[in-house]
């Protein structure tokens, strides 16, 4: 009996092990290049923990009770007659229960400190009327922040591009150059069919809804050349629905964006 | 109720006992009718989220009239009384008082369709005018699909109790009870919609 | 209600076509109707799965370059159509619960055995109506989802067959609904106590009731996607001022209970399966009923996690993300109670078990992605990603079409009177499951990096993972041919498995196999223990 407690002791430990060992060193998910990046992969990690745990535990017991309850060829009759039992139950019911709203509050808090969960239906200083209703997307800054920079860009997609529009440049670009660490602000709009604005390394999608506009805030912290990617299938050439994002050293931005300003090129 | 003539509810008690079962034809109507009420619930929710979220644009509002569909509720409110009083008539064996009370209830399903008809042709404007228009005419019209399958029925079961020991007898009370059920229903449904659609 | 009629019976039997014919008929035998269900729905899996390889091939190389890019999209709007409408849904629904529903309540047929039939017979031609539109003029290529505006621009002909295909089989599954929960409830042979009643009843129980309450609100949604298309109205369609985000509630309000319409059946069949050869009763019978109707209430609320990035307001947000992360909890003590039967039995390993058991490893996988998905801030990278094209062949394929196999192997003997042969089986089992992990595993990684669903063309850095997704592709397809062969050696030449080869206490078992006409000889016999191993009552039989 000792002997049993000490091997199941040891084998959930092993478990705990290889799940931390592996949620720490296996890294799944591309580069980091926007504050959203660390706070997401922060929630991922640990989802990917508690789900290694529970994955990795419940195949060792089915796997456990294959070879070790199999029937051998000598035995006749019925396994035990064990109907169930109450504190087993009630503990599968009550520890599932808290890791599960555990993580729920958890991602909530991650969801805030992205920028969910703020109100964007105030009055928006990009809005064309005061009245226009925004559709919720991801907001990192109250709109009085937004209204003391330059970056508002205007987003608007069709089958099968996306065009960015510089309000305060007055032009229209097929590439969306950004400077690092600084926020930015999207409203977009789609022409036709519902599209979606994802870019993974910033881990951030928000659809493109008709007749919606939604809203994007992000703040890039890497500089280089990301794929933005359509995600709603949108069309024959879906697939093909791609543009970059251009995150670079401000001083850079601002030769880009003063040699465009007021041209239409890019386009 | 009502139960099956003795003699043969022993013999069959006496077959086999497991052969006996209460009657769930009604269940199974219910259930269904569970189901199609939940296709009108979709289409009332998608009707006051457009309410709640897509101004119509301007000088698209439209007040709607209100003494048809007043009548209207009345007629179907008074037809749900009509179809009662029939079969009590047929519970008493009068199979033709029981017809003539489902003939009478047709007849109001009836005029029922023509003032929906009549206001169709009055109201000013189409079903593609805008967002309300659309959803006005989905609405009353799948409505009125369930008022004629309903009117129909009855006709069927009125034609059906012409004649004493016919297929229709108050032994046999399932048919007129199922369309009863059914037009309850059809009523139930069109005063939920009267009060979204007209009053809200 | 005291009114006492018959059970509707079968028809006099001699008007009933014999022998094979009798499965081309409408017949109105339960048995004869789960195996139409069964065939034909096998059918349209292969159908299926002959789109899913293309989609594979297409996909080893980055470019479209395997077929056109419309039909592309066609190919992927027919596969996940067939998949869930005519294969899963109506084979863990129709095929198994009209084939052992009757018996486990003790009744000679379902309680309404034409409005069965009909059912069935909906579901060919809608099936082939589906697939011909193809050759029309092109089928719907607006994915399974036909989310407007798109499915309002792509080619009017495709979609509205496809709209018409999939409301005659939401009325095909709503009357099988109707008839699951009238049998249940109303036609238990007298003394039987629901809590007495096998597993699976209680899961089709739930099942049914998720299909009269959610199928009736796609049919009116797709009745108004239709007048957007064919009468030019506006209820979806953004330029005449309609609302798209609308049609994805209505559409999710069913679609993601149909997700438990496929899973639950799954459930009860393996909470059938497992006692039986594990020689042990199920454990945890009470608890395991409360979660299914636990399911069943919060399936029918959880609809919105499906559209965290369409524009959902923050509050709607919080509340599908608990709710659905709730999900986990009962379906939870499900996995455990399972693991519990097994644990201290004595377990013939043999095909039926270990497609059970690969089904618990796959769906335990699947549903710690699943719980994953409902964090909001999770689900925002990763969705309409390969990671929920992954997550739910792992919660479909990996879980329900495992137990469909597990279930075949386990009620071959029954329907037929012959054994499957074990050996082929078990290599069924093994390029299944391997093919399987291989095919989807990797999606994990490729939709966490970058890689869109429904895609035809792709960044060419994940050529290599996805063609070892194709690979695993190419096994699940050969996995079929030891299947076929066997089933197809089996019925001929199969051992013969006399009436109850497993000693199953189940009451399906407790006559002769394959049944006659009216299921028992003389009365249908009262099981109040179904899973009684191991107990006095086992040694008597």
């Amino acid at each position: 009996m000792l002997n049993k407690n000490i091997y199941l002791i040891l084998i959930i430990s092993l478990v705990f092990a290889i799940s931390f060992w592996v949620g720490f060193n296996v890294n799944l998910l591309p580069a980091e290049a926007s504050i959203n990046a660390p706070i997401y992969d922060e929630l991922f990690k640990i989802l990917f923990i508690i789900g290694l745990i529970i994955f990795i535990g419940m195949t060792i017991a089915v796997i456990y009770s294959l070879f070790k309850f199999r029937k051998r060829n000598d035995q006749i009759g019925d396994g035990i007659a064990l109907e169930g039992n109450l504190s087993l139950e009630i503990v599968w019911t009550i520890i599932p229960s808290i890791i599960v709203l555990l993580i729920g509050l958890y991602s909530y808090n991650i969801y805030d400190r992205m920028g969910g969960m703020k109100e964007l239906n105030h009055n928006h200083e990009m809005m064309s009327s005061n009245t226009e209703k925004i559709w919720a997307g991801i907001s990192q800054t109250s709109d009085n922040e937004i209204a003391i920079n330059n970056l508002s860009i205007e987003v608007s997609a069709m089958q099968f591009a996306f065009l960015f529009n510089y309000p305060k440049g007055n032009f229209i670009s097929g590439e969306l150059h950004v400077p690092v660490d600084q926020k930015v602000s999207m409203k977009m709009e789609s022409k036709d069919v519902i599209h979606a604005f994802w870019v993974p390394e910033f881990r951030i999608k928000q659809d493109i809804i008709p007749g919606q506009p939604t809203i994007l805030n992000f703040t890039p912290t890497k500089v280089g050349k990301y794929p933005i990617i359509c995600a709603e299938l949108c069309g024959p050439y879906h697939g093909g629905m791609r543009a970059s994002i251009i995150v670079e050293e401000e001083s850079d931005y601002n030769e880009w964006f003063n040699k465009n300003k007021k041209t239409e090129v890019n386009l | 109720m009502t139960t099956l003539d003795s003699s043969k509810e022993i013999q069959k008690n006496n077959s086999e006992a497991n052969e006996t079962h209460e009657d769930f034809r009604m269940f199974g109507l219910i259930t269904f009718l569970i189901a199609d009420g939940m296709t009108f619930a979709g289409f009332f929710a998608a009707y006051l989220t457009y309410k709640a979220v897509n101004p119509l644009p301007d000088g698209a509002i439209y007040e709607l009239e209100l003494p048809i569909p007043t009548l209207n509720t009345i007629l179907l409110l008074v037809s749900s009384a009509t179809f009662h009083k029939a079969g009590k008539a047929l519970l008493k064996d009068e199979n033709s008082e029981s017809q003539k009370w489902l003939f009478f209830t047709a007849f109001l399903g009836f005029i029922f369709l023509i003032c929906q008809l009549f206001e169709y042709f009055h109201l000013p404007f189409g079903l593609t005018d805008n967002l309300f228009a659309s959803t006005f005419y989905a609405l009353t019209g799948f409505h009125g699909l369930h008022v004629t399958l309903g009117t129909l029925m009855i006709l069927i079961i009125a034609w059906q109790s012409r004649i004493k020991g016919g297929r229709l007898t108050s032994q046999n009370m399932f048919p007129l009870e199922a369309v009863e059920l059914y037009w309850h229903f059809v009523d139930g449904i069109w005063v939920i919609l009267f009060i979204i659609l007209y009053l809200l | 209600m005291t009114i006492s009629i018959e059970p509707q019976k079968t028809n006099n039997e001699s008007l009933q076509p014999k022998g094979w014919l009798r499965y081309f008929s409408f017949s109105l035998d339960h048995k004869v109707i789960g195996i139409q269900y069964l065939v034909c729905g096998f059918l349209f899996y292969l159908i299926g799965g002959t789109l899913a390889s293309a989609i594979r091939i297409e996909l080893a190389s980055p470019m479209s370059d395997f077929m056109p890019r419309d039909v592309y999209n066609q190919v992927l709007t027919l596969h996940g159509t067939i998949m869930i409408f005519l294969w899963i849904v109506p084979v863990v629904n129709g095929a198994f619960g009209n084939y052992l529903i009757p018996f486990y309540v003790g009744a000679r047929d379902m309680a309404f055995p034409r409005l069965n039939a009909v059912a069935f017979w909906l579901i060919p031609p809608s099936g082939l109506m589906l697939v011909a539109s193809y050759f029309v003029d092109g089928a719907a290529q607006a994915g399974w989802t036909a989310y407007p505006p798109l499915s309002i621009t792509t080619p009017h002909s495709g979609q509205i067959i496809w709209i018409l295909s999939v409301l005659l089989l939401g009325g095909s599954s709503i009357f099988g609904g109707i008839n699951f929960i009238a049998t249940i409830i109303k036609l238990r042979r007298p003394g039987l106590k629901l809590m007495q009643l096998p597993m699976y009843c209680w899961a089709m129980l739930g099942t049914s009731l998720l299909v009269v309450l959610s199928t009736p609100v796609l049919a009116g949604t797709l009745i108004l996607l239709s007048f957007d298309i064919i009468a030019n109205t506006g209820f979806f369609n953004p330029v005449l001022g309609g609302n798209v985000v609308v049609y994805q509630h209505l559409f999710w309000f069913y679609s993601h209970p149909a997700v438990y319409i496929m899973v639950l059946p799954a459930f009860g069949l393996v909470s059938e399966i497992l006692p039986v050869h594990a020689r042990k009763p199920l454990f945890g019978y009470t608890t395991m009923v409360f979660s299914i109707m636990g399911i069943v209430v919060l399936g029918l609320v959880v609809w919105a996690h499906h559209m965290f990035t369409s524009g959902t307001p923050p509050w709607m947000r919080l509340f599908f993300t608990i709710a659905t992360a709730f999900i986990a909890v009962p379906t939870g003590i499900k996995f455990f109670n399972w693991v519990a039967t097994l644990w201290g039995g004595k377990i013939s390993i043999n095909s039926a078990i270990l497609f059970s058991c690969g089904f618990i490893i796959n769906f335990v996988f699947g549903g710690i992605t699943g719980v994953a998905l409902a964090q909001v801030p999770f689900d925002i990278h990763v969705h309409d990603t390969y990671f929920v094209v992954a997550h739910f062949h792992y919660i479909v394929y990996g879980g329900t079409v495992f137990i469909i196999f597990s279930s075949i192997y386990h009620w071959f003997p029954k329907v037929t009177g012959k054994m499957l042969n074990e050996k082929l089986g078990i290599l069924h089992f093994i390029v299944t499951f391997i093919g399987f992990n291989l095919c989807f595993a990797p999606q994990h990684w490729l939709g966490l990096n970058g890689m869109p669903r429904r895609v035809a063309e792709y960044d060419p850095q994940f050529q290599f993972v996805n063609q070892i997704s194709s690979l695993g592709a190419l096994l699940m397809a050969i996995s079929t041919i030891p299947f076929l062969i066997n089933v197809f050696l089996s019925v001929r030449n199969g051992k013969d498995a006399g009436d109850n080869p497993w000693n199953a206490l189940t009451p399906e078992w407790l006559t002769s196999s394959p049944p006659p006409v009216e299921n028992w000889e003389g009365e249908a016999p009262l099981v109040e223990e179904p899973y009684g191993y191991g107990k006095e009552i086992s040694e008597q039989k």
